[in-house]
């Protein structure tokens, strides 16, 4: 019973086995992205540059159909290009960098959908859309697996500074430069997971990856040492079960993998022992001192 | 010059070209424990912000001695700290260990027995594990003494820190000026208690957008330098004229 719930799908089938793998790395490199996504306020900054790629991987696709490589070369510069400008535009215009982002990135969307159909099909639409984490050929699994790694590796080297930036950047500013400079490769760790992450997601769920896993964390530790360490446990439990479900239940796979990590949070949400609904309805017992 | 930690070469500092601090003069001599009081708006904090390099001077310059500027510490009056982020009291003291560690050196036991050591000073032992979220304000400020201490700077520089304090918590960090000014470090500080400067602070210069007296606090703290530096007009006047100094 256990046995063709959980373990079946993998040894019977090939793509399964790939699915898992990728979503494994997806879990481990991308929900860490995800808790400073979250932390420094930027979780629309994520939305906006998987939003942003579509355009350039749209580019790669119609210069070379389906070629991983120049998909992935395409939304690298499409999404360093957005995340450069939009910064830019920021700093030297009345709009803030919230505002910038939505309107590059609505623009972006369209502009990258628009790309795709006029020389694909509806079906590389929800490709690109959505994901397919069912149909991971090995370039899209080594590019998942590739970017999971480089952003774990660069975050865990940049991390003191990320992290006293996040928390007191003027403190750090009198210091030294690591702060800006931080900031700049984090931005450049969120474009390059999410390149991964589209592989697997697709452009409207790849973001998912990130952050869901890191707002469930959240809700457990008030700790960010221990949150970077518990975000990619949810982030793989959620990835593997949500494709589980979706195996047995016979229904679209991201979809199923975002719901289980939306699952995640509720959970934590209503239990999670740092600030979760339950525990504080609950009122537990306090100390004397 | 070398005995000073500190030169103001003729500086004026500002925004948009009207002076917050016009054509500042003098020195601060090392190991010296200087308070700069007056009113709101009269530059103290824009002084210190100049000193720290977070703002150009729009004439004239601050010489800082031999010492770089990382070596000095600096409490700003509204900490921009993020109470919010999940960190804990021991790492937000650690921070203080930047100039050793950088971005990439592991904190070692020396290190890691400094900052206890630091945390101790403060009274905040038992409190390295909780979140800075959890802290009261005159916690926080303990907290960020703390890192303060473990920054080891030669030029410690501190913004109204005891606004919003109590009067223990004022005495205790009080105690660690004191301890500062023994080690023959260059204090600083914006007070507004001038009972507090009387007795703790040796030099002050009582600033008004200029420096209306600077010298040992008793000669300073003058009922006529006082009334003085009330009479400063605050807001800015856009038709005023161009400084003929320089």
């Amino acid at each position: 019973m256990l046995y063709s719930l959980l373990i079946a799908p993998f040894v019977e089938f090939d793509f399964m086995r790939r699915a898992l793998i990728g979503l494994f790395a997806l879990g481990l490199g991308a929900a860490p992205v995800g808790v400073f996504l979250m932390l420094r306020r930027m979780s629309l900054t994520g939305d906006a540059v998987a939003h942003a790629i579509l355009p350039g991987v749209a580019v790669g696709f119609a210069l070379a159909g389906f070629s991983v490589v120049a998909m992935t070369v395409g939304g690298l510069i499409a999404g360093f290009i957005v995340v450069v400008v939009s910064g830019i535009a920021a700093r030297s215009t009345a709009l803030n960098e919230d505002a910038t982002l939505a309107a590059f990135y609505l623009v972006s969307l369209a502009c990258g959908v628009m790309l795709v159909s006029a020389r694909g099909s509806n079906v590389d639409l929800l490709h690109f859309l959505f994901g397919h984490v069912l149909a991971l050929d090995d370039p899209s699994l080594l590019l998942i697996a590739m970017t999971n790694s480089l952003s774990l590796i660069v975050l865990a080297l940049f991390y003191r500074p990320l992290v006293i930036d996040s928390v007191d950047p003027q403190f750090l500013s009198t210091l030294s430069r690591a702060g800006g400079v931080a900031h700049l490769v984090f931005l450049a760790v969120v474009v390059i997971t999410t390149v991964g992450a589209i592989q697997a997601l697709g452009t409207l769920l790849g973001v998912a990856a990130m952050i869901l896993p890191a707002v469930a964390a959240r809700f457990w530790t008030r700790d960010v040492n221990t949150m970077v360490l518990t975000a990619p446990l949810f982030g793989i439990s959620a990835n593997i079960i949500g494709l589980l479900v979706s195996y047995h239940g016979d229904s679209e796979t991201g979809p199923a993998i975002v719901l289980t990590q939306g699952f995640a949070v509720f959970l934590s949400l209503m239990f999670g022992r740092a600030g979760g609904l339950v525990p504080r309805l609950l009122r537990p017992r306090h100390r004397v001192a | 010059m070398s005995d000073s930690a500190l030169v103001f070469d003729d500086v004026t500092l500002g925004y948009d070209s009207h002076p917050v601090v016009h054509h500042l003069r003098g020195r601060v001599e090392r190991g010296d424990c200087v308070a700069v009081t007056g009113p709101n708006g009269a530059g103290k904090s824009t002084l210190l912000k100049a000193i720290n390099g977070l703002m150009t001077p729009l004439g004239g310059r601050i010489e800082c001695g031999a010492r770089a500027r990382r070596d000095i510490a600096y409490l700003p009056q509204v900490a921009e700290i993020d109470r919010s982020f999940p960190l804990s009291v021991g790492d937000l003291v650690a921070a203080g260990a930047w100039r050793h560690c950088g971005i990439f050196s592991a904190i070692n036991g020396t290190m890691e027995a400094r900052v206890s050591q630091a945390i101790g000073d403060v009274g905040l032992t038992g409190f390295e594990q909780r979140a800075i979220g959890a802290l009261s304000g005159g916690q926080l400020q303990r907290a960020l003494f703390a890192r303060v201490l473990v920054q080891d700077a030669a030029i410690i520089l501190l913004d109204e820190p005891f606004t919003a304090i109590d009067n223990a918590t004022t005495r205790d960090l009080m105690a660690l000026i004191g301890r500062w000014r023994q080690e023959g470090r260059t204090v600083i500080a914006v007070l507004h208690d001038l009972d507090l400067v009387r007795e703790h602070f040796p030099r002050t210069l009582l600033l008004a957008r200029t420096a209306v007296a600077w010298g040992a606090t008793g000669e300073v703290l003058t009922i006529d330098n006082l009334a003085a530096a009330r009479h400063m007009i605050e807001a800015p006047d856009p038709h005023a004229p161009l400084c003929p100094v320089d």
